[in-house]
């Protein structure tokens, strides 16, 4: 069983969500470490970011919560490996630390957004993605006012070049495109992967669609093969 | 010394915030207005009074803090005070 640590900022309100569901998916007694800390328990596997509202979203989105003292420590333990899901704030907070490229924009239509999407894994040879089938989508809620991903040109092509997006917005027929896109993201991207694919930025929620309770059961295969690493 | 900060979108980018602004302005009978596009402004003081050196504190501020550089530009004005 591997080691995971959740990361809680002042405002994220996801980090009990995912700390169940690493618990109950493969996790050893998951650690939650607080932003202001200066050290990482030793011997962790595996780095969640969890979705909420860091500092308010003040100044940007993920911004000041990329910046503390933590994040130096989470920085060095990317460098060494460790693989790291950062879902919704979490997705913001890697893109403002640099360890994922492009910035999440204001959504295109101006609303916040809570509902289903569906999602086509258009890499699923990663540790993320492993358990998904790139013709069948997947289903998980979203609830974000800033999930608009936006890059330039030159690192959209590098992105579909190394194979470096996990997940694109598809409609119900698992058609990619406009109208399956809830926030107008570049290229339809829902989420992405750093170079050496330990790393996933994602604007949805698979940690809520873990319990036929709630949404569904389609964020259980991510889970299930990243905490078998 | 106070700093006078303003961060600015890239030309290109999309502002959604801009263009609802700009509708906005329609319905209050503001008809020939176009390219609204919205930024931030931020004052701050610093305590260093050398102009060349305060320069490269706030450029410093700006790209590691307050400016995305991904998607926004900042200018900014110094302007001495007198404690």
């Amino acid at each position: 069983m591997v080691n995971t640590a959740v990361i809680v900022f002042p405002g994220s309100n996801c980090d009990r969500d995912l700390l169940t569901t690493f618990e109950a998916l493969g996790s050893k007694k998951p650690h939650l470490v607080w932003h202001a800390d200066t050290r990482l328990p030793d011997g962790i596997d595996v780095i969640g970011l969890p979705g909420g509202f860091s500092y308010g979203d003040y100044l940007r989105s993920g911004a000041i919560a990329a910046r503390s003292p933590i994040m130096h420590e989470v920085i060095k333990a990317a460098q060494r490996g460790v693989y790291i899901l950062g879902i919704c704030n979490g997705f913001q907070i890697l893109t403002e630390s640099g360890l994922l490229p492009g910035t999440l924009l204001r959504n295109k239509y101006l609303k916040f957004i809570c509902k289903e999407v569906h999602l086509k894994p258009v890499n699923t040879n990663t540790a993320f993605t492993k358990n998904y089938n790139q013709s069948k989508l997947i289903t998980l809620p979203v609830a974000h006012h800033d999930g608009n991903y936006f890059t330039d040109d030159a690192t959209l092509k590098t992105l579909q070049d190394n194979d470096q997006i996990a997940f694109r917005y598809c409609n119900e027929e698992g058609v990619i495109g406009d109208t399956g896109n809830p926030n107008g993201s570049l290229y339809n991207i829902a989420g992405i992967l750093s170079t050496n694919k330990r790393i996933l930025g994602m604007m949805p929620h698979p940690e809520r669609a873990c319990d036929p309770l709630t949404t569904g059961v389609d964020g259980i295969g991510l889970f299930k093969s990243l905490l078998a690493v | 010394m106070k700093a006078k900060i303003y961060i600015t979108l890239k030309n290109g980018v999309l502002d959604p915030q801009g263009q609802a602004t700009q509708v906005a302005l329609g319905h209050l009978g503001f008809g020939d207005i176009s390219n609204v596009r919205q930024g931030k402004f931020i004052e701050l003081e610093l305590g260093e009074k050398d102009q060349k050196k305060a320069e490269r504190i706030v450029s410093d501020i700006c790209e590691k803090l307050l400016a995305n550089t991904v998607v926004e530009n900042y200018r900014f004005e110094l302007i001495a005070t007198h404690k």
